[in-house]
């Protein structure tokens, strides 16, 4: 049964992904992004991340997503007859070339490693977000702090940003400046 | 029960879709919406290892990563209303003012 969701939502989100990237109206990118967005997030959720699962549609398809697209209708885009860059041949055969490649040796590999100290009944038991919290609070709390500040930071660099500049005050008594 | 490397195949294509995204589009949103695809790749990949491997680390630095995107996303966006504000156009082959 995990395997029946895993292959959807891994086929849905790839083929959304690749829509976001090829179709030409970029109101309809951001749809496509917001497919893979959403299952993104069921992939969270075949990993026991529940909580993960919550930030991403919060905060990714409630957020950020709502973000782009009201600087989309904002800036009222016309669909551009040429939405590609002119040399992407150059890109799209060595990129195909190179993900079989990659592809081929991430299917081969094995992955072994140091079991950490959250076994899965462990999670399941306690719930994903306390493991989480948990985890965070004591073991990476200086990195949650950096985070807020840095969240603080690209607030604040985005309003001074977008902020509509103030004229400049012409100088009196000047002559008329004329644009060159 | 999926495998491990299924998961990181996945990952692998979202990675390449996104990165395609942003070497062959024009438009500077569609860009940042690539990115925004690669950012997520990326996480699937961290919360697999994380599942798999039994730490609770990866979820964290996931967690971290999705806070790092929403901060991208605002700074972006307002540096392409600012370019748009003065040139009209989101077309990242028309914003050379820096090129030398």
């Amino acid at each position: 049964m995990i395997t029946v969701f895993f292959a959807y939502f891994a086929t849905v989100s790839i083929v959304a992904g690749v829509l976001t990237v090829a179709l030409r109206n970029p109101v309809h990118c951001g749809l496509a992004l917001l497919a893979v967005l959403m299952h993104v997030s069921g992939l969270f959720v075949l990993l026991n991340a529940e909580f993960l699962w919550a930030v991403q549609v919060i905060v990714y398809a409630g957020a950020i997503l709502v973000l782009y697209l009201f600087v989309l209708m904002l800036l009222n885009l016309k669909t551009d007859e040429r939405y590609l860059h002119s040399s992407y041949p150059y890109f799209l055969g060595p990129a195909l070339v190179g993900a079989a490649y990659v592809l081929f040796l991430l299917l081969r590999s094995p992955y072994e490693g140091a079991k950490g100290d959250a076994p899965v009944s462990a999670v399941l038991e306690q719930g994903d977000t306390y493991a989480v919290g948990i985890k965070m609070f004591s073991d990476h709390l200086l990195q949650f702090e950096i985070v807020g500040i840095f969240l603080l930071g690209a607030i604040i660099g985005a309003i001074v940003l977008a902020k509509t500049p103030k004229p400049i005050p012409r100088p009196t008594g000047g002559s008329e400046r004329r644009g060159g | 029960m999926v495998p491990l490397s299924a998961y990181v195949a996945v990952s692998a294509v979202l990675f390449i879709t996104g990165l395609l995204g942003v070497l062959i589009r024009r438009n500077f949103i569609i860009v940042l919406m690539a990115v925004e695809i690669m950012l997520n790749a990326a996480n699937i990949n961290l919360v697999a290892f994380s599942h798999y491997l039994e730490s609770m680390a990866g979820q964290l630095v996931a967690l971290f990563i999705i806070a790092i995107a929403a901060g991208e996303a605002a700074v972006g966006l307002a540096i392409i209303i600012v370019v748009f504000r003065s040139k009209l156009a989101t077309n990242v082959d028309e914003m050379n003012l820096l090129k030398w």
